[in-house]
């Protein structure tokens, strides 16, 4: 983990351990011993394959789950033992679960109301509607929502509490593309304004778009936390040239690209045949960390 | 705790209006038993006892299942399907207390349930002339009845949520112990006529004992002599029922489950 440390933590997890036994499965390790420090103010990405143990990751740290092994620190306080603070700890997060269909017969609106009393710092309901996107539909049953719209209204009772710590789990599985990028316009105006945020996600391109970093979690282990930028090593990664010479296709692997191509250009004249030089993408690199696994 | 009765007193005015927005569940709980009066009302024209009809008999029956009706089998089949569609889980995420959430249940539970009787005795008096209690003593039992019933009730319905395994599957095994528990129970069919061995099985449950005290409520004084025991059991009443909801609290708090993990 990187030395910065410069924000304190809002999340600090060590040594997480999670099995689930079944009769048909036998005992199944869910979470292998995961450390995990998010700072106040920052999106982190919890990136990985689905199975991989996010979301059990995540409901611990949201008080859902008891764990087997390990510390886990979530704005001070241990989820799994918040006893008499359960409610004064709950009124300063904000969780989105995964797919839900409850309150189908409500209005946005009242239901987003009615959330605001549970809080003792709530927002003020209509602009949470609003930041949303969902004034329009504020009068709408939530039944007829779309997939989308839905989300929105998950993110809306989220954060109507005016929390300090939001938890996503997978936000936008099965949004449209336009969808997904209003969607990642909502969340970084709420980094904005100070929220921190947990989120979990299985699409590389969302933990690029909104993390400040991305921890990739594979079978039950967090196998590197870096930058987007600097997954996997991206930033000072070899370059492949190739090139065709006599016939046959020549390739080199280099940290000097410009070098390399200068000399290869003396051995011709003219333009080096098919020349090309490629730098692995993010994605290269994700599925080259989650399938080398 | 004036925090924890106001939300849940608003949850209870939210749940309320969830209800009255599901046709489905506005007829089942409304009409229903209206329904089951006006059919066995025409039927069975007879009378039980020299001035007591049939009618009458089964009013005093269909009062006391509406409290289970309300209670246990709403609630024994809703808070699955709660479970199922993530409502609960949403709900644990937030500082609610539970109590809030069971003032909610319990508001609502009262509201459908008191409609109901109002419908049964409204439409009784208007088809079939039934009669209602003319002393205050009558409608001072019919109200602790009524209270310590429906409070039991969605109790035990709290308790048996943990029962069934998915909400598709609540109303199939819910369902089946009301209705046996009707027949046993003196609801349907005169309780006096029925086998023993369903008599001494229904004593073991609430029903049982609600139905003989609406009958109390609801029959003349001289009916007393009709019952198993010849007498109206009213402190026996009182003391079942308040047995079970004491059972029904602390099976509650040893197995109410917010999600199904």
């Amino acid at each position: 983990m990187s030395a910065v440390t410069d924000s304190p933590l809002a999340i600090e997890v060590r040594g997480l351990v999670k099995r689930y036994s079944s009769k048909a499965a036998g005992e199944k390790i869910a979470v292998a011993g995961i450390d995990l420090d998010v700072r106040l103010g920052e999106i982190f990405a919890l990136l990985g394959p689905n199975g991989a143990g996010k979301t059990t990751t995540v409901e611990i740290l949201e008080g859902y789950r008891n764990r087997d092994g390990g510390s886990v620190k979530v704005l001070g306080s241990d989820p799994g033992n918040l006893g008499a603070g359960a409610a004064n700890w709950r009124d300063r997060i904000g969780i989105v679960l995964q797919s839900t269909k409850d309150a189908e017969d409500l209005s946005v609106a009242e239901v987003v109301h009615h959330f605001a009393n549970y809080y003792t710092n709530a927002k003020d309901a209509d602009q949470v509607i609003e930041a949303v996107g969902l004034t329009e539909k504020a009068s709408e049953r939530i039944e007829t929502l779309s997939g989308g719209q839905r989300r929105r209204l998950d993110v809306a009772l989220g954060i109507i509490g005016n929390p300090e710590i939001l938890f996503l789990d997978e936000p936008t599985t099965g949004f449209d593309p336009e969808a997904r990028r209003a969607f990642w316009e909502l969340i970084r105006n709420l980094r904005t304004q100070g929220t921190t945020i947990l989120l979990t996600t299985h699409y590389l391109d969302e933990a690029e778009a909104l993390a400040d970093r991305v921890g990739v979690i594979v079978d039950g282990k967090i196998i590197e936390v870096s930058t987007p930028s600097n997954l996997g090593g991206r930033n000072n990664a070899k370059a492949r040239i190739s090139w065709l010479e006599n016939g046959v296709r020549a390739e080199l692997l280099t940290d000097n690209p410009t070098k390399e191509i200068s000399v290869i250009a003396q051995r011709f004249t003219g333009e080096i045949p098919e020349l090309a030089v490629h730098r692995p993408t993010l994605e290269d690199i994700y599925l080259e960390m989650i399938g080398g696994k | 705790m004036s925090k924890i009765i106001r939300v849940g007193f608003l949850r209870g005015g939210l749940e309320i209006k969830q209800f009255m927005r599901q046709r489905e569940s506005v007829v089942f709980t409304l009409l229903f038993p209206v329904l089951l009066l006006f059919i066995f009302g025409s039927v069975f024209k007879g009378e039980v006892a020299p001035g007591v009809t049939f009618s009458q008999y089964f009013l005093a029956g269909m009062i006391a299942s509406g409290l289970v009706n309300t209670g246990f089998q709403q609630l024994a089949i809703m808070i699955p399907i709660e479970r199922d569609f993530g409502t609960l889980k949403r709900l644990r995420g937030t500082p609610i207390s539970p109590i809030s959430y069971f003032i909610g249940k319990m508001i609502m539970v009262f509201t459908s349930m008191i409609v109901q009787i109002a419908a049964l005795l409204l439409f009784g008096v208007l088809l079939f002339g039934l009669n209602l209690p003319t002393t205050v003593d009558k409608w001072l039992k019919f109200t602790w009845l009524v209270l310590l019933g429906s409070i039991c009730s969605a109790i035990l319905g709290i308790a048996f949520s943990a029962v069934p395994k998915n909400g598709r599957g609540a109303s199939a095994v819910v369902s089946p112990i009301v209705i046996i528990l009707q027949f046993f129970s003196g609801v349907f069919f005169v309780f006096s006529t029925l086998p023993k061995w369903m008599q001494d099985f229904a004593a073991l449950f609430p029903l049982k004992w609600l139905t003989q005290g609406m009958r109390s409520v609801f029959l003349p004084d001289g009916f007393a002599s009709q019952e198993v025991a010849h007498s109206w059991e009213t402190p026996r009443t009182a003391a079942i029922l308040i047995i079970w909801l004491v059972a029904g609290i602390l099976i509650s708090l040893r197995t109410f489950k917010w999600s199904e993990k």
